[in-house]
């Protein structure tokens, strides 16, 4: 029960992560939703791979590692998203001006 | 063994030992990298040749606890395609990214970049479990997601930014097939999933992780990112990106459809794949005729090129795997892999030699550049070869074992799209050609070392030298084969 609660909240934080990314042009915004997809999908691993009452350890090292990876990509998008609002002034990428 | 290890460990070595030593010991310890790696990719494709596929369990760990690592053919191949073209870059990259030429934060940056796109490419030619793939994926991303922005300039960093746009979803979604995966059969072990039971979440697992590699390897609709990318990153890195890059998610690409779960290949699906190929043939072929700068036609050329690895899939993949064609297109897809990689490298460090001599790469200004600086001239127009897929060179060996496999298998369309190619590619190279031969000259070029010279002239030679000694990596390429087809043709 508690199993799929944890995977249907990972769900919905994949499809939010999602629709951001599609309708957000801001950079930072997509930034953040790039992490909800992806703790959405650790989520959604960690309810998924639960295959027996017993403790599946291979599941939480990989999310452990998948977290790490995470945020070492959030941090080279973040730094790249600073370095193009200081040269150009915009967070936004040259084609999506328009976007919200 | 050691080999196989000395290959993922020096170059992170020396990437550390490029950040921490003093200004002076940097590049001279880089370099030494470069050359210990170089040794120990040669070496691991000897152990391959004599002995067969090299394995090692990490830790000790059998599969599914642990992480399983082995080097085939096809990784230590594409591992001695690498060394060469990272040894080429590195001797350009000296002077290229020297601090008075390219400032000091691109210099500092490069060889670190460099030397961990290296290793992560190493990881991901010889890994086994789906997830070390991803954590080897990303890195190659975070490495050359940053080697285009390296300059600084607002209009690299916007185009690095799409980069990792594009990366980032293609890694969620390659992620999602991962965990899809996992959840089905408990394991990640590519040897260990090719004896699974099937389970009904199968094909969308694998249709997620398909699509998400697609989008890393630039495959027509995907492919947007790629050029402004490339063409913005100074000549060496270019030369890494197109060259390596892509090739990385395209391994993976052949190991799912070919080792891990080969039972999906639906022909649909394959046909789909391949359509794909096709389009990225024709399309990037003709975008790269109409650009007017030579960096661009060269990127666009890239989108075009590994187009005709996806042609292996409906030739060999499915069905075919057990038909006597499946050998030779099996192998011609590799080996459009590795004269694509030799060939594009050396047009994108013949690139940066026009546009340290001459200051532009736009086609009116390199006219008559080949009497000024000849090596690089009848470099690229040995690269040029390769690319159009004319005879001796190593991208004629691919196209005709492509070519061979689609008429043996009465799958005679892709014929097409291979001539088509061939022609579209001597098309737009034919206009970079005619600029660089021309009679009038229309800027004078400042004098270029001849060493510097000659290492994208060495580099086309070693793709046309594929194809002139092609016997040995035919063979090499069998070792470790996932499907052992009757050599019939």
């Amino acid at each position: 029960m508690s199993l799929s609660v944890f995977a249907l909240t990972g769900a919905a934080l994949v499809g939010l992560g999602v629709y951001g990314l599609l309708a957000r042009a801001h950079m930072l915004r997509r930034v953040i939703a790039f992490n909800l997809i992806g703790s959405g999908l650790f989520l959604f691993f960690g309810a998924a791979a639960a295959r027996s009452t017993d403790v599946d350890p291979i599941p939480q090292a990989l999310i452990i590692t998948g977290i790490v990876v995470a945020l070492s990509t959030s941090a080279l998008a973040v730094g790249l998203v600073v370095a193009l609002a200081r040269s150009t002034g915009k967070a936004y990428l040259p084609d999506d001006e328009g976007g919200a | 063994m050691i080999a196989l290890i000395a290959g993922l460990t020096l170059p992170l070595l020396a990437a550390l030992a490029s950040i921490a030593l003093p200004l002076r010991a940097r590049v001279p310890a880089a370099l030494l990298g470069v050359a210990l790696t170089l040794i120990a990719s040669l070496w691991l494709a000897v152990e391959v040749w004599h002995n067969g596929p090299v394995a090692l369990l990490l830790g000790g760990w059998p599969p599914p606890i642990g992480i399983a690592l082995q080097a085939d053919g096809l990784g230590a191949a594409l591992g001695v395609m690498t060394a060469l073209v990272m040894v080429g870059v590195a001797l350009a990259a000296r002077v290229e990214l020297a601090p008075s030429v390219a400032g000091a934060r691109a210099s500092f940056g490069f060889w670190p970049l460099m030397l961990l796109l290296w290793g992560a490419l190493n990881a991901v030619f010889v890994s086994r479990d789906l997830f070390n793939l991803y954590v080897g994926l990303e890195l190659i991303t975070l490495t050359a997601v940053a080697l285009v922005a390296i300059s600084g300039k607002a209009q690299a960093i916007a185009a690095a930014l799409r980069y990792l746009l594009f990366a980032l979803a293609g890694s969620l979604l390659y992620l999602a097939g991962v965990v899809l995966t996992y959840a089905a059969h408990g394991t990640l072990d590519i040897t260990l999933l090719a004896t699974r039971a099937p389970a009904p979440g199968d094909a969308l697992a694998l249709g997620l992780m398909t699509a998400g590699l697609l989008a890393k390897t630039a495959l027509f609709p995907f492919h947007v990112w790629l050029p402004p990318a490339h063409s913005a990153a100074p000549a060496p890195a270019s030369a890494l990106l197109s060259a390596l890059v892509p090739k990385a998610s395209l391994l993976i690409v052949l190991r799912l459809w070919f080792e891990a779960m080969p039972d999906l290949a639906a022909p649909s699906a394959l046909l789909v794949l391949a359509s794909l190929g096709a389009i990225a043939v024709i399309w990037g072929g003709v975008l790269a005729l109409v650009q007017k700068r030579l960096k661009l036609i060269v990127a666009y050329s890239t989108v075009a090129q590994l187009g005709y690895v996806f042609l292996v899939l409906p030739l060999a993949g499915g069905d075919g795997a057990a038909q006597p064609w499946a050998a030779g297109a099996w192998t011609g897809g590799i080996f459009q892999m590795l004269s694509h990689g030799l060939a594009k490298a050396a047009m994108f460090l013949a690139a940066g030699i026009y546009l340290a001599a001459v200051g532009s790469d736009r086609l009116g200004d390199l006219r008559g550049q080949a009497r000024a600086l000849p090596m690089t001239g009848f470099a690229f127009a040995l690269a040029a070869v390769t690319l159009m897929g004319l005879p001796p060179s190593g991208g004629f060996t691919a196209k005709y074992l492509l070519m061979t496999a689609a008429f043996a298998s009465g799958q005679w369309a892709w014929a097409f799209v291979l001539v088509g190619g061939g022609l579209l590619a001597a098309a737009y190279l034919y206009r970079p050609l005619a600029a660089l031969f021309a009679r009038e000259v229309a800027r004078t070029p400042r004098p270029i070392s001849r060493l510097w010279q000659a290492v994208p002239l060495v580099l086309a030679a070693l793709s046309i030298a594929l194809g002139l000694l092609s016997a040995v990596p035919f063979d090499f390429l069998q070792i470790g084969r996932p499907d052992q087809a009757a050599e019939g043709l």
